[in-house]
């Protein structure tokens, strides 16, 4: 039996769309079966980030409306055998796609597969209600922004009344130079206000905008830090102790340095 | 011009201090906000227990969440008609 896991943040433009393809596509690269879910109806767009926008025939409101079969709607990724995507629907709006029939699809994908990676739209109505519908489990996404932190603060809140207890954090778009210069809050300034647990932490990187041009997610670029932090995340989730990486290149060779010395 | 000599004379606070501040205040709003259900189901309530010690116009009941500086206060005024003497004999 896999785990859904959905992928949202109240707040839209933070990151959800590439966190749930890197997340996917990074757990696909450890050899597990992936489908990611796209619920964002109208608005779709985790076929591009995925570089899959040529091969949609079928999307989640053919399959939730019985006009094809699970596996028709499912497309497959081109790098991995086991990774698919089933998108959102673009000419319908939120309300093609019922709580029942999310939850439905959510439940037959988990008896084929090890994860299902919802994402989610923004904003707390039907479309939100829908994506969370069938998730075991929770990742909230923001940005070291006070819109952002208090949107998830929002949701975090309607994931809990919805019975998705301990919901985990994403921090997105990190920028180490302003965290250091006392301009940005840090991790734990936003961990301290929101009260959740930390999976993981992106470092605001260049190449998250190279890879969305090439439909290729950053997870699979081996140089990338955005890439690394990814990787880790995909680590935690499947239940390995990884350390937080440092963010800050310089700073990072000489706490390795004093690490050294202190002999830990 | 303002925040130029701020900065040049080094007592600007740093802009993130003001963003969790900020965020600290607006999310102990955000948080206690109660449904309108939810106050109705609090309004109810308290009436049905106020009014085995006191008489009181229920119509005048008043109860609103406020902000007093870092604090959400739960307000009730209930202007008071009377007191029952007898409660205590009840039990």
């Amino acid at each position: 039996m896999g785990e859904v896991i959905v992928v949202t943040s109240g707040k839209g433009g933070v990151g959800k769309t590439t966190t749930a393809a890197n997340i996917g596509t990074g757990l696909a690269a450890q050899g597990k079966k992936v489908v990611l879910l796209d619920t964002d109806i109208g608005l779709r767009n985790l076929d591009v980030v995925m570089g899959l926008e040529n091969r949609i025939v079928y999307d989640i409101v053919d399959i939730a409306q019985g006009h094809c079969k699970l596996k028709q709607g499912m497309i497959k990724d081109k790098r991995f055998p086991e990774l698919y995507l089933i998108p959102a629907a673009q000419t319908k709006d939120k309300t093609s796609v019922t709580e029942e029939q999310t939850r439905a699809i959510c439940n037959e994908l988990k008896q084929e597969v090890d994860y299902v990676i919802v994402d989610c739209p923004a904003g707390i109505e039907q479309g939100f209600k829908n994506a969370i519908a069938g998730a075991d489990r929770a990742i909230v996404v923001t940005n070291p922004e006070v819109s952002a932190v208090r949107d998830a603060d929002r949701i975090i809140g309607l994931l809990e009344a919805n019975g998705l207890r301990e919901p985990q954090l994403v921090l997105n778009r990190v920028r180490p130079n302003m965290v250091r210069q006392g301009d940005m809050m840090s991790v734990d300034d936003i961990l301290e206000i929101l009260a959740i647990k930390l999976l993981g932490v992106i470092p605001d990187d260049d190449s998250i905008v190279i890879s969305t041009n090439r439909g290729e997610p950053t997870v699979l670029d081996q140089q990338s830090k955005a890439g690394q932090a990814y990787r880790n995340i995909v680590q935690r989730l499947l239940g390995n102790d990884v350390p937080l990486m440092n963010l800050d290149v310089e700073e990072g060779f000489f706490a390795k340095l004093m690490k050294l010395f202190k002999g830990n | 011009m303002a925040s130029f000599l701020q900065k040049l004379f080094g007592n600007d606070k740093a802009s993130k201090e003001l963003a969790k501040d900020r965020l600290k205040l607006v999310l102990i709003h955000d948080r206690a906000s109660l449904s309108p259900a939810m106050m109705d189901n609090l309004r109810r309530d308290l009436v049905e227990v106020i009014s085995r010690y006191m008489d009181f116009d229920e119509a005048a009941l008043d109860v609103q969440m406020a902000e007093q500086e870092s604090m959400t206060m739960l307000e009730v005024n209930i202007p008071v008609a009377g007191v029952k003497r007898n409660h205590g004999a009840e039990k």
